[in-house]
């Protein structure tokens, strides 16, 4: 079992990750010579604001995309694509409309042409109280329900790895709190790995063993904060002067940063 | 790397990339939604109203066969005659239904492969909307001359009015791209052609089907107007042949069936619909 302390071994190294892309008004420079480590079981938080590449670097750290220059390793493999120790959960959940919730938690192994693990996948439905709801369809569900399933979908084939690309981003604050305590309890519970992307400076803290701060145009890392909050963090925490120290802290290095940006736009 | 995301930013927004018509456009010429049973009355009562009014007043008026045969006349008719009418009935089902599933198949496939070359569709989009707006009921003679009467040119007249149809309604179903879903199967280890049949197809699958209620029915009318161009078989035929005839209760009678078939391919792929594309109603 994992607790707070993060284990200091590289799980995943990201080394100069720069990328551009083509669009027709031109190339976007998406993300510039970005560095980091994933530590073995850590919970590291990737926050920044919109357009800062953030998505970019998940992709690419999925293998979903290329990069223009740079490489990303998971050990001793460079990834190049999607690798099978790797799960990437998305934003909205992003279950597929014309499967029931069964249907859609057994798709990575169709993929992967494997029989389903039943025994693992009624677990993890029970963990999320997800249980009586496997022959429903995503639009019978609410979004929280949507997103716990597909935390299910992904744990299944047992990843060593979970990609976390704004997950609870179109949730109301009540179920964002509730979906940040079941991951932080699975989190503990199965010691993965995890990268977080978040524009949120208080879920990225309470989340976060670290939290790396992007800015934009392009992207690349800004700061670096440990958070050193002991565990399971509660909800209440969030309301203690410490928790509201760091986000104020954090806030105002984004704020100097944008200050400092050329080519700032007013969107 | 994927093609389709190499080179795209990603964004997730829910609707997908084309918002063209699917299923949901279907229903607005669809059965109504569900009714209730005073509804299923109400509508059988006007039914009944019509049709007996239509028999009242034709005979009140004492209208000649000829001009308009009464309703009890038709389904006389319809009775009697069905032992000369059922063979030509089978051709025409044995038509519409080769010339559909040839130009169907045809066009689904062309469409599932087109779409995976911008380049290519937008060369050939022209040319399928020229075969798409022309009634192929036109080339029928030419067939003739060159197939002779039997059911050869009438099948390859159904084909060529049921395929394009098809085709272009797939073609704008696989053109509804969702790159996060592609992205999720991607994830998890998809190849391309798992990404077609898990994805791409499910994705298309509304669109699919509104392609091949409407070639159907466009084979429906091609297959009636070629038999009445040439040929000595089939329910076209014998429209003319009852009408050359003066024989109306019979034309009438053959109207009836062919009613019956229209509303039925429709009412198949409603279901098929719900069946399979019920997720996006």
């Amino acid at each position: 079992m994992a607790n707070g302390a993060a284990g200091s071994q590289p799980k995943m190294v990201v080394e100069g990750a720069t990328k551009f892309y083509a669009t027709q008004s031109g190339s976007v420079h998406a993300l510039d010579n970005v560095s980091l480590e994933v530590r073995e079981s850590e919970f590291l938080c990737i926050l920044g604001p919109s357009g800062c590449g953030k998505t970019t670097l998940l992709w690419s750290m999925a293998g979903l995309h290329d990069l223009t220059s740079g490489r990303i390793r998971l050990g001793k493999d460079v990834i190049t694509k999607p690798h099978p120790e790797i799960a990437v959960i998305f934003q909205d959940a992003n279950l597929l409309p014309w499967r029931n919730l069964l249907k859609n938690i057994a798709l990575p192994f169709e993929l992967k042409r494997r029989r389903p693990d039943t025994q693992r996948i009624d677990h993890l439905l029970e963990r999320v109280n997800l249980k009586g709801f496997e022959h429903k369809f995503p639009r019978e569900l609410s979004g929280g329900m949507q997103q716990r399933a597909s935390i299910v979908r992904s744990l299944a084939v047992d990843p060593s790895v979970l990609l976390m690309d704004e997950p609870f981003g179109a949730l109301d604050a009540f179920t964002r709190d509730e979906m940040n305590i079941l991951i932080q309890e699975i989190w503990m519970e199965t010691g993965k790995t995890i990268a977080f992307v978040t524009h949120s400076i208080a879920e990225a803290i309470f989340l976060a063993d670290r939290v790396i701060v992007m800015s934009a145009r392009p992207g690349r890392i800004s700061a670096v904060y440990d958070v050193d909050i002991p565990r399971p963090r509660s909800v209440e925490i969030q309301t203690k002067p410490d928790f509201i120290a760091r986000i104020l802290d954090i806030k105002s290095s984004i704020d100097r940063g944008r200050v400092r940006a050329p080519g700032l736009e007013v969107a | 790397m994927d093609k389709a995301l190499g080179d795209k930013i990603p964004e997730f927004n829910r609707q997908v990339v084309a918002d063209e018509p699917g299923i949901a456009q279907l229903s607005s010429f669809g059965l109504g939604g569900s009714r209730t049973h005073l509804e299923t009355a109400i509508i059988a009562l006007v039914a009944v109203v019509i049709i007996g009014g239509a028999e009242v007043l034709l005979r009140v008026l004492n209208v000649p066969q000829y001009i308009m045969p009464k309703p009890s006349q038709i389904l006389i008719a319809l009775y009697t005659e069905w032992p000369f009418i059922w063979p030509h009935l089978l051709i025409t089902l044995y038509e519409l239904f080769v010339g559909f599933a040839i130009g169907g198949a045809i066009g689904f496939v062309m469409a599932a492969v087109i779409t995976q070359f911008p380049f290519v569709e937008k060369i050939v989009t022209p040319y399928i909307l020229l075969l798409v707006t022309t009634p192929m009921l036109a080339l029928v003679p030419l067939l003739i001359l060159r197939f002779g009467f039997g059911s050869e040119p009438r099948i390859i007249a159904v084909a060529l009015a049921s395929g394009p149809m098809v085709m272009i309604n797939s073609a704008t179903g696989f053109r509804r791209v969702d790159l996060a879903k592609i992205a999720l199967a991607r994830s998890f280890g998809a190849n391309t052609f798992q990404i077609f049949t898990k994805i791409r197809i499910p994705m298309a699958m509304p669109m699919i089907i509104v392609g091949l209620m409407v070639g159907s029915i466009f084979g429906l009318l091609t297959t009636i107007g070629a038999e009445m161009v040439g040929g000595a078989e089939g329910l076209g035929n014998r429209l003319t042949y009852y009408s050359a005839l003066i024989r109306m209760p019979q034309f009438f009678a053959i109207i009836l069936i062919l009613a019956i078939i229209g509303i039925s391919i429709y009412v198949f792929f409603y279901w098929f619909g719900k069946r399979w594309a019920g997720w996006e109603a």
